[in-house]
């Protein structure tokens, strides 16, 4: 297996939570609702209707692009893919090809390792069908709510590269407030461009594969894993692999293929007739520049430099935007952030109710009587086995009742001054 | 510039378009006659020239992010030949196009 | 009453202030002289029982919400849309009222009439004749008396050239002049709705209330179009007229050419000064027309699967089905740049071959088909000879610019339209220019006799 190399680039689309539709004035918010009630004359695609651009999908795409460190187009346009789908009510979908809205950025994992943004677009969604029984029904809810597609060079070589990008996407989605970014609701959706090369072979391999309509993040990943075990075995059979798309059989546990080279798509490209040209000016992005908030691992990265608290808890506060403005919040001189961040992460206060005078309040007092800190917990927790090393056995063995000895023993320990949740858990991380 | 048979049947299937073996032959003949007389755009010198794909001399023309009411159910579906509680029906595809 | 129905409609509107009938009577009169007189020209498609306002006849490509819309199409035979194109909701405001639906080329292609699902439409000066195309029927339905005033569609000449062969004027507006929301689409960045109309006058009127933005149509950013009385009666003194050389060439029909020259001469003899001008790319704007249009067509023709609306492809007809045929090759992978984008920058050479000419002249004008009207079923068979002859016309719908035709007169019984031209959104020029020549000229007087 070392002597190969997975080449994978990824697709994100992510739906916009705009209050109107990409091109027209019907309501974006479709989930739920019943079929064909959010639709007029322009997402049917009735013959005569016209769309017309929604500015603030624009902005929010824009907004992806600077914050992912894109070049922003001083000239884009929109252009027609032409393809016959029922789902597609136009018999082609207004997005970008040519003329992207934002190209070249990169977003650094937590490895450090640097993935390269080769564009993020703007485009229109399709709407929903249901299969059942030799028909397919068709519902337009969905058809022309805004999308931005991101699409990365591929850069990725494994799974865990892959998990990291999409939680710091989706965190950046949220953070901007450009959309909810829930893949279970469909609002972040993932694709995959796998190939295999030799280790140390310069150069892209001349095929690759797509994985499409996986509709969870955890059949995205088993269908990455396994195309990538599937090529190599080819290879090494000297077996011929070619342009593909493939999708995830959950059952078979498999991927199969959905199409070939020879029907791949043409799409016909060329310039959407009824929209004028976007023209990009400085001053436009000036202003959209400072309405992009300091991103999740910029504030990551503060919280452990400059407040000096564990990178593993800046990065669990800086997940959620509005927690993290309440742990800022919280923060005084002369108590530290560290024990700030374990109440806030540990006790999960309701952050819309509690005060944070009161937590102050509760952390100084707890500095009094309650040991919450880790390293004196994990001393106690230590001590603790030691000196019931059969309990620490059996617990190991599987004997879960075994623990509570463990919990009494640091209790006693602490002279009852313990903090019982945390020192559970410290237990069960030594054992 | 000559179309083969076999081209026509492609740019068929491409376009969606149900066509006859006769109409294959005819179009075959008709479009290659058009193509051969378009070709004489070759003849044009384009170098340096930027291409026109929108003469209304307008830019950034863009609404704001309101809403307005959809159209009722019941209208979305009268042109339907086939539809079935609310959705409209279509003989049966497969994933995804 | 049959009197009523010869009025134009700024006529009609005079009389209708001073009570000499009721909207019901005039109404009524129209109804009547359909009846007689379309089963011999199928001009309509559908006639509607209209009681009051001012009856229009709206061609069957503009969508009216309740109102069947059929494109000329087995396609959308039964098909009803449920909203109203923007023209037809400002018409609707000023107290007009729709009388019917017009016969045109299915889904507006094609120049002769010819094309339609329903029957060809014929030419009220001789009914063995074609109308012209693809606005046919709005076309014959003026020239015969059977409406107050129509809309139309031009997108390569569709307007200008069955107002030339029917005798009456047309107006191709400018690009982005009028809303195309609700105009069933045919090419996207060639397509304009527009007024065939009995007078010059008229179409000045039906101009302010159809145009302006509308905030549906991305392209329609202008403001709405007026023009007082006195500007449209300001005669053409010192105006420059440019006459283009490649217009009056080799394929233009001897007697048509002389006409068209006598009615250049009447504009001199009014003070226009005559200049002549090049247009030096003319001979590959077909090519490229033929290129753009077929494309944008194979993409606008896509959403005609049957499953919102309307009946399976397989209902499309013949001349449809070659332009989507020919768009979707010319679009296919690997051609983008030896068509499509090619043709786009010959597109460009053609606006600026206007726009350098306009820096010289005020209007151009020359005729606007290379012949009068031809017997029905003459050219059908041979789409090339058919799309040579909108030679003259599609230029302005590659540029963006406005287009009159103005009736000049008759070659053996049959009428000679005169193009005159000008810049974008310079309609006002060019209905001056044409009002000029209608007031110094009494061709309009001349009535088919059906």
């Amino acid at each position: 297996m070392n002597k190969y190399e997975p080449v994978i680039g990824l697709e994100v689309h992510v739906e916009l939570n705009t209050k109107s539709k990409m091109f027209c004035r019907c309501s974006a918010d479709y989930f739920g609702k019943e079929p064909n009630t959010h639709t007029c004359s322009v997402c049917l695609g009735l013959p005569g209707a016209l769309p017309y651009i929604n500015e603030q999908a624009i902005d929010d795409c824009i907004k992806i692009g600077l914050a992912l460190n894109c070049e922003i187009s001083k000239k884009s346009l929109f252009e027609r893919k032409n393809y016959f789908y029922p789902d597609l009510p136009k018999g082609y979908q207004i997005s970008q090809y040519r003329w992207p809205l934002c190209i070249n950025g990169e977003l650094t994992l937590d490895n450090g390792q640097v993935i390269r943004i080769n564009r993020a677009h703007q485009e229109e969604d399709t709407g929903k069908l249901t299969h059942k029984d030799g028909i397919t029904l068709v519902d337009f809810n969905r058809s022309g709510v805004p999308l931005v597609e991101i699409v990365t060079e591929p850069d990725f070589n494994n799974v865990e590269q892959i998990r990291d990008y999409a939680k710091k996407l989706q965190q950046l989605f949220r953070y901007l407030g450009v959309s909810n970014a829930d893949m279970e609701r469909g609002d972040m959706r993932l694709e995959a461009n796998i190939s295999v090369k030799r280790e140390g072979e310069s150069g892209l391999p001349n095929y690759r594969v797509e994985l499409k309509n996986i509709n969870s993040f955890r059949f995205m990943v088993a269908a990455v894993e396994f195309e990538i075990k599937r090529q190599i075995a080819a290879i090494e059979k000297e077996e011929k692999l070619s342009q593909e798309t493939r999708g995830w059989d959950e059952e078979q546990k498999s991927t199969y293929l959905q199409r070939s080279k020879e029907e791949a798509h043409d799409y016909r490209y060329f310039p959407e007739p009824d929209l004028p040209q976007l023209t990009i000016d400085n001053g436009q992005l000036t202003i959209l520049k400072s309405q992009i908030p300091e991103l999740p691992w910029e504030k990551s990265k503060r919280f452990e430099e400059e407040l000096g608290i564990r990178k593993a808890d800046a990065q669990i506060l800086s997940v959620d935007k509005k927690l993290a403005e309440f742990f800022e919040s919280v923060l005084e001189p002369g108590v530290s952030a560290q024990d700030v961040a374990n109440y806030i992460i540990n006790k999960k206060p309701d952050i819309n109710s509690v005060l944070p005078t009161q937590i102050i309040k509760e952390i100084k007092g707890k500095k009094v009587g309650v040991i919450d800190s880790e390293e004196e917990l994990r001393a106690l927790a230590k001590q603790a086995i030691e000196e019931n090393k059969k309990s620490a056995e059996d617990y190991k063995a599987g004997k879960e009742a075994a623990l509570q000895v463990l919990i009494g023993g640091v209790m006693r320990l602490s002279k009852g001054k313990a903090d019982a949740r945390l020192a559970l858990e410290i237990l069960k991380k030594l054992l | 510039m000559r179309l083969t048979k076999d081209q026509v049947k492609h740019v068929a299937k491409l376009a969606n378009l149900p066509l006859s073996d006769k109409e294959e032959e005819l179009y075959s003949e008709q479009l290659s006659k058009i193509l051969e007389y378009v070709d004489q755009l070759n003849s044009v010198d384009t170098k340096d020239v930027e291409p026109t794909f929108n003469v209304s001399g307008q830019e950034n023309v863009m609404r704001k992010d309101e809403t307005e009411s959809s159209l009722p159910q019941e209208e979305v579906l009268q042109n339907a030949s086939k539809k079935e509680r609310g959705f409209f029906v279509t003989k049966g595809v497969f994933d995804n196009g | 009453m049959a009197d009523l129905t010869s009025l134009t409609l700024t006529q009609t509107i005079k009389a209708l202030e001073k009570k000499e009938f009721s909207e019901l009577e005039l109404n009524k009169a129209y109804l009547e002289r359909i009846k007689s007189i379309n089963p011999k020209l199928n001009a309509y498609l559908e006639t509607l029982e209209s009681k009051k306002g001012i009856p229009t006849a709206i061609k069957d490509v503009i969508s009216t919400r309740g109102i069947k819309t059929t494109a000329a199409s087995k396609v959308l035979e039964n098909y009803i849309p449920s909203y109203n194109a923007t023209v037809i909701n400002r018409l609707l405001e000023n107290g007009i009222s729709i009388i019917g639906k017009t016969n045109h080329d299915e889904f507006a292609m094609g120049g002769s009439g010819e094309n339609s699902a329903f029957g060809p439409t014929k030419n009220p000066w001789d009914l063995t004749k074609v109308p012209g195309g693809s606005s046919a029927g709005s076309a014959a339905a003026i020239a015969a008396d059977l409406c107050t005033f129509s809309l139309g569609s031009d997108t390569g000449g569709s307007i200008r050239q069955p107002a030339s062969l029917c005798g009456v004027v047309g107006l191709k507006t400018s690009y982005g002049r009028v809303s195309r929301y609700g105009l069933i689409a045919m090419a996207s960045s060639l397509d304009s709705i527009g007024p065939v109309t009995k007078s010059v006058e008229d179409a000045v009127l039906v101009l302010e209330w159809i145009s302006g933005s509308d905030g549906y149509d991305s392209n329609c950013k202008s403001k709405k179009f007026t023009m007082q009385p006195p500007r449209l009666q300001a005669g053409i003194k010192g105006l420059k007229v440019g006459v283009p050389k490649e217009y009056f060439g080799e394929g233009l029909d001897p007697k048509v050419k002389k006409i068209v020259q006598v009615a250049i001469k009447k504009l001199e003899s009014l003070g226009a000064q005559i200049v002549e001008v090049s247009l030096p790319h003319s001979e590959y704007a077909l090519a490229a027309y033929y290129i753009i249009v077929p494309s944008e067509v194979s993409s606008n023709m896509a959403r005609f699967d049957g499953i919102r609306y309307g009946k399976g492809r397989e209902n499309i007809g013949a001349e449809v089905k070659r332009r989507i045929m020919l768009g979707t090759y010319a679009l296919s992978a690997g051609y983008w740049d030896d068509y499509y984008a090619k043709a786009a920058k010959v597109r460009t050479l053609v606006k600026g071959d206007f726009e350098k000419a306009f820096e010289k002249v005020d209007v151009i004008v020359g005729p606007v088909s290379p012949t009068t009207a031809w017997n029905l079923g003459e050219k059908i068979d041979d789409p090339l000879t058919m799309y040579l002859q909108d030679i003259y016309t599609i230029s302005a719908n590659l540029a963006g610019i406005p287009g009159l035709s103005v009736p000049c007169g008759f070659s053996d019984g049959l009428p000679v339209g005169l193009q005159i031209l000008g810049k974008h959104f310079d309609e006002e020029t060019i209905l001056k220019v044409g009002y000029a020549y209608e007031q110094a000229t009494n061709w309009k007087k001349e009535k088919p006799k059906i």
